[in-house]
């Protein structure tokens, strides 16, 4: 960490000054990570009385569980196919609003809106959109009746979700790769077209390997959001449903914890989805930042 | 452009339109649908242009919800989490950058961990704490031995008044500001003033406070506008905590209330989208002005931060 050659010495006003966010981020993140700890080796009994230690009995029960791996599954293709799509898409329109045509500014603009919407209005816009009886795409089933209903095929409630996500993903992921593409040297891109480079070689050869911090940075992002949005998502439109088949990892552990009362099980499945969160974060760190060159 | 590209240049704009299109045909059906009756929102295709019911069923949509009291509170919420963050985020920035001390690293640390998790990952653990947020303190310390010391010296046993989160606006801002975003934002910038400036105000004799409340805090304008923009759209959005912590209708937020106004085949209730659709572009519109407004530093603060 690059420090300031001058500096306070007061100690004491350095510490109050750091006190209030020290206290929220002990209240509210480090207290309740540690008792999310004891409580997935403990177990409540049913009429009260002390928690019970019973090692590792709870995550037995979760990963003994298929209607949890179910989840896990679900959780992970909804993630992945939800930053392919959101990435992808804002990619493309970040590397053609960098050709700064005619009227670039107007899409920059408007590009960017979808970020300001909450999960559940997105979940419930689109709800109302690929109702299966109403709204847009509904048509579909005038000429081939029954084709999509999102409330009885899990695969189509899945596209509906993944859709949604998408949706509002992509606005962050085109601001991000257009400030990216935008920090290339013009000059560079210049020497590679006086080269006879055309726009699609430059792209692939040039400019894509150079934005590829930005690239990796945006998956885990994206990937993290997902598992964020998801109960906005899924709540309002699926409900996890129909049999499960959107039944996310945050949406299950609210059902089972809030829903089900049953906070051992859920701190269990807690636990493991914040391990798998951090482990994500680190890789980002310790792997991908390392292998990907700016220069 | 650097070449003549003229097929190139019609494929860009093409493209370009047809983004156009997939990211705002969302936001046009809801309002196009928010501005019909009951029977023209419901026949299949429905129309692609607005109708004559905007006002009615905005009035409607306002009055069933109780949007009124419901938006004051999101606005609450907002406005105390982007006010509580910025102040917090500010301090804590300075006195990681601008202080020297031992624990210094460690407390940086200690926050910067915290950008790892977000609320809705570590949803369970952070609820129970919400009975008794002194708990976590009291507990603390109970164990280091100092409420002991205190009691043996004074005859005095310190116990904190329990102060429960739930149902109270403490309870909606607290937890959304206990993360590590806006302190990142500070940092980075105190890292770019240069060494000159304090050099200077030390020399004409400048205390700390002084200089960070009259020299530092105005160059940081632009930042606290990004950072009031993002704070603002994200907790204006917050959905799974509010719905946790709230159990008293009358501290409902505009984004909670979405999950009652879902018209749904249950109890044979007829689908009244019209009015749905108008409740969600009531709850979408301000967190949307905001960004409308503000995206200039809006997006340059959302690019310098996490780098």
């Amino acid at each position: 960490m690059s420090g300031k050659r001058v500096t306070f010495k007061n100690l004491w006003l350095a510490i109050l000054l750091i006190l209030p966010q020290l206290f929220l981020v002990f209240t509210f993140f480090y207290w309740p990570a540690g008792e999310a700890l004891y409580w997935a080796f403990t177990l409540e009994p049913p009429f009260g009385g002390e928690q019970q230690w019973v090692g590792w009995q709870n995550f037995e029960t979760v990963f003994a569980d298929p209607l949890y791996w179910n989840s896990v599954k679900r959780s992970l293709l909804f993630a992945f196919s939800s930053t392919a799509l959101a990435m992808g898409i804002g990619l493309l329109l970040a590397s053609f609003v960098d050709r700064q045509l005619a009227g670039y500014k107007v899409y920059r603009f408007i590009y960017f809106w979808p970020y300001a919407v909450a999960a559940p209005a997105v979940g419930l816009a689109f709800r109302f959109i690929f109702a299966p009886d109403a709204g847009f795409v509904s048509a579909i089933n005038v000429w081939f009746p029954g084709l999509w209903n999102p409330a009885l095929d899990g695969f189509d409630a899945m596209v509906l979700i993944v859709l949604a996500n998408a949706w509002s993903m992509v606005a962050y992921n085109f601001i991000f790769f257009l400030a990216g593409l935008q920090s290339i040297p013009r000059s560079l891109v210049e020497a590679g077209a006086m080269d006879g480079a055309g726009a699609v070689r430059r792209m692939r050869d040039l400019q894509l390997p150079l934005i590829a911090p930005t690239f990796f940075f945006l998956i885990v992002i994206n990937i993290t959001d997902s598992f964020v949005n998801s109960f906005g998502i899924v709540d309002i439109t699926t409900g996890g449903g129909p049999a499960r088949a959107t039944d996310l990892m945050v949406f299950k552990i609210y059902s089972d914890g809030f829903k089900g009362k049953d906070y051992s099980l859920a701190a269990a499945q807690s636990l493991v989805l914040m391990l798998m969160v951090c482990a994500l974060t680190f890789i980002q760190f310790r792997f991908v930042e390392r292998r990907v060159h700016y220069s | 452009m650097i070449e003549r590209t003229p097929l190139l240049n019609f494929t860009t704009h093409a493209i370009l339109i047809v983004g156009l299109v997939m990211l705002l045909l969302p936001l046009w059906i809801v309002f196009v649908a928010s501005t019909h009756d009951f029977r023209t929102v419901n026949t299949v295709p429905m129309p692609l242009w607005p109708g004559s019911h905007m006002v009615e069923n905005y009035v409607a949509a306002w009055t069933q919800s109780g949007f009124g009291p419901k938006m004051l509170n999101s606005l609450v919420m907002a406005i105390g989490v982007t006010t509580g963050k910025i102040a917090i985020a500010a301090l804590s920035a300075y006195s990681i950058v601008y202080f020297r001390y031992r624990l210094r690293m460690v407390f940086f640390w200690l926050v910067f961990i915290t950008l790892m998790l977000p609320l809705e990952v570590r949803i369970v653990p952070t609820y129970a704490v919400a009975a008794n947020a002194f708990r976590p303190l009291q507990v603390l310390l109970d164990v280091f031995g100092m409420s002991w010391l205190l009691e043996s010296v004074t005859g005095f046993r310190l116990v904190l008044p329990e102060w429960s989160l739930l149902n109270s606006y403490s309870g909606l801002i607290l937890p959304l500001i206990a993360t590590a975003t806006g302190t990142f934002l500070y940092r980075q910038f105190f890292l770019t003033v240069p060494d000159e400036l304090l050099e200077a105000a030390k020399m004409d004799g400048t205390g700390p406070l002084r200089f960070l409340f009259d020299i530092l805090l105005p160059l940081s304008k632009t930042n606290m506008a990004a950072l009031a923009t993002i704070m603002f759209v994200y907790s204006w959005n917050q959905y799974l905590w509010p719905l946790l912590i709230v159990t008293d209708p009358a501290y409902g937020t505009a984004v909670m209330q979405l999950q009652r106004i879902v018209p749904g085949p249950l109890f044979g209730e007829p689908p009244r989208w019209h009015i749905a659709m108008a409740g969600t572009l009531i709850v979408m519109l301000p967190p949307l002005l905001v960004v409308v407004f503000m995206q200039r530093w809006f997006v340059r603060g959302l690019i310098n931060q996490d780098k």
